[in-house]
């Protein structure tokens, strides 16, 4: 599936497109398909996200989406070395997703 | 310590009130991105991979307790309670808001700092040595100087879009403690045979995806035509440095491609013709200046500590250098604690550090480039108090310039241009190292980490260097060895194909259980890598 994502304007939070508007929650991710760059455009131009692109993901058997990169899993969940700052900070298990 | 004159302060508050319009601006939507970009990042303010992140200007590295109080109170305010004390003596708030920007920056201003040209290709913050000021070892203070070129490069119309980012270091002793061949221009202050006190200068050295040493350039520069010499480097620098190729952009490319005798016969050019025309500042300028950095009310007291506390003795031996006042010593403060984060403080620490500096070292504290923070003058009768209360803080590690006290770039788990998490690696090596006792058998061993070819982890003049590679999507690791930031300046070589995580710890253990094992008297690594070559290692490694 092919992913958008990018940084809110305001905040710098990773978000990622659901199809309707911006998550930051990497399962609610849309596959943008065809329509990925014009769903790009109109948002950066609407000012909802900055420097956004489109990423390679796969959708897993139990519906949750993994980047293809450990780069955007690292996005995705929050830096390895502060499992506190993460996403999911009482998951101890949550990391081995992103290796 | 410098203080504000009514100039630097107007300039620093014009520049807050600038950018708040800017980011409103960009907000609002009257301004792109891309007009918005080069904007921010002249103001420290860069995008990563999970928020911003705003990097903090600390002039060669030196700053008061009031200072450092306020970085604190901003980890908590503004981010996520702590900030990242980087390899170029400044710090890096990795969670903030572009909305909140501009009060941050405010903040700053209250107490004389800034995050002013810690971005984009400029003039970078001046960097210095550590020790500056207090060392034993030092011919003067290199401060004043490195004020003097600091007010110099802010805001320089001519020198504002450079080629590519430009890197000054200003020491002032044989002992570099500060990378200084490894800067765009590095200047050491001297003294020459007949006793004038002036500066050499070196030009071209860089890290990156292509390391160089700085060849020295000019021996001998008097002093009153400091600032008019660096402006002829510049000059030619900006002239010719290749604006065509990013990643040949840096002074290093047109000094090698020039040849340095030929980048010195134009610089001399240069020189010749701008001393022509005046633009040294008045002598009256540093010595304006000078008093800033005056020694503090040094007293007598006690030269030796009690050395009863075995873990006491050991930091003492380890964490404190040796200060030009026999009843002082430099004491430097660890944020490497054994599996911690390289150069994280949490807002507490900021604020504790603070503390201990206006009540141990006359108010004062230092960035070290390696990402630690010194209290450069504090009296050896009070060294114990000092580590009790550092103890009880988690700062207290006992590891300078061993392998515990590595340098570890923020790497994947934050920077967007990362190919390879760096912090991983040194908390396990740290961990592995420390539970197996073996840092205290290596001795001086430093081991530096980048997460990438961008080096801002040093890795090529690590004793002991690591890159994290991306090979196929996956992280990967190259080992390199014999590499050296002081005066024995050297880039490190790499040992041959790379590793896995577990791999290139494993790599590391090897390559240390071979010096331990081929050792002569009291050697340190790089001088048993240096006298017995790569070949015993890669034999370990690979054979």
């Amino acid at each position: 599936m092919r992913v958008l994502t990018g940084n809110d304007l305001k905040t710098g939070d990773v978000i990622w497109w659901t199809g309707e508007g911006w998550s930051r929650h990497v399962d609610a991710a849309a596959d943008a398909g065809e329509t990925a760059e014009q769903v790009l455009a109109a948002e950066e131009a609407a000012l909802r996200v900055n420097v956004p692109y489109v990423i390679d993901a796969a959708r897993e058997a139990d519906g949750s989406v993994r980047p293809a990169h450990i780069k955007d899993r690292i996005r995705a969940l929050g830096p390895t070395v502060r499992p506190d700052l993460t996403l999911k900070p009482k998951d101890p298990e949550a990391l081995d997703w992103i290796i | 310590m410098y203080k504000y004159d009514s100039y630097d302060q107007a300039m620093v508050d014009a520049r807050v009130e600038e950018f708040r319009d800017q980011a409103r601006r960009r907000l609002e939507g009257s301004l792109s991105e891309d007009e918005f970009k080069p904007l921010r990042l002249m103001n420290g303010l860069y995008l990563q991979l999970h928020a911003y992140m705003l990097r903090v200007a600390i002039p060669y590295g030196t700053l008061n307790s009031e200072q450092m109080s306020v970085l604190g109170d901003i980890a908590d305010k503004y981010d996520r309670g702590y900030g990242h004390f980087t390899t170029r003596q400044n710090l890096q708030y990795n969670w903030i808001k572009l909305e909140d920007t501009a009060d941050i920056l405010a903040d700053l201003a209250k107490v004389e700092m800034h995050a002013i040209q810690t971005s984009g290709n400029c003039i970078r913050n001046i960097s210095s040595d550590h020790f500056a000021g207090a060392s034993h070892d030092e011919l003067v203070d290199p401060r004043p100087y490195a004020e003097l070129m600091r007010q110099w490069s802010s805001f320089h119309p001519e020198f504002t879009y450079l080629p590519r980012k430009f890197k000054i270091c200003v020491i002032a002793s044989e002992k570099d403690r500060a990378a200084m061949r490894l800067h765009d221009i590095g200047v050491q202050i001297v003294k020459n045979e007949t006793g004038e006190i002036g500066a050499r200068f070196y030009a071209g050295g860089g890290m990156g995806r292509t390391p160089m040493i700085a060849p020295m350039i000019r021996e001998f520069v008097p002093l009153d035509q400091l600032i008019t010499y660096a402006e002829a480097c510049l000059r030619v620098y900006n002239r010719y440095g290749r604006r065509d190729n990013k990643y040949k952009a840096r002074i290093k490319i047109l000094v090698h491609e020039l040849g340095r005798d030929e980048y010195v016969r134009q610089v001399e050019e240069e020189f010749a013709h701008m001393l022509e025309q005046g633009v040294e500042p008045p002598l009256e300028e540093i010595a304006r200046i000078k008093p800033f950095f005056a020694d503090p009310a040094f007293e007598d007291g006690p030269k030796q500590v009690d050395r009863s506390d075995p873990d006491f003795a050991l930091w003492v031996d380890r964490n404190t250098n040796r200060h030009k006042h026999d009843s002082y010593v430099s004491a430097v403060i660890s944020l490497k604690p054994v599996g911690g984060i390289p150069g994280d403080a949490t807002g507490d620490q900021m604020r504790l550090m603070a503390k201990l500096a206006k009540q141990y070292s006359f108010d004062e504290l230092r960035i070290m480039h390696t990402q630690n923070v010194v209290l450069p003058h504090v009296k050896i009768g009070d060294l114990h108090a000092l580590w009790t209360e550092l103890e009880a803080a988690g700062l207290g590690s006992p590891n300078l310039d061993t392998i515990e006290d590595m340098i570890a770039c923020p790497g994947l788990d934050y920077c967007a241009l990362a190919n390879a998490r760096s912090i991983p690696l040194a908390q396990r090596i740290s961990e592995r190292f420390d539970a197996s006792g073996k840092t205290e058998k290596l001795g001086e061993l430093k081991l530096k980490i980048s997460g990438c070819i961008n080096a801002c982890g040093h890795h090529h003049a690590g004793h002991i260097g690591i890159l994290g590679v991306d090979k196929k999507g996956l992280e990967n690791y190259q080992l390199s060895l014999g590499g050296s930031e002081a005066e024995d300046t050297s880039l490190a070589k790499i040992t041959g194909p790379g590793f896995t995580e577990d791999g290139v710890i494993e790599a590391v253990d090897k390559v240390t259980d071979v010096y331990l094992d081929q050792r002569e008297g009291e050697e340190r690594f790089l001088d048993t890598y240096r006298r017995i070559g790569m070949a015993p290692f890669k034999e370990a490694l690979y054979g």
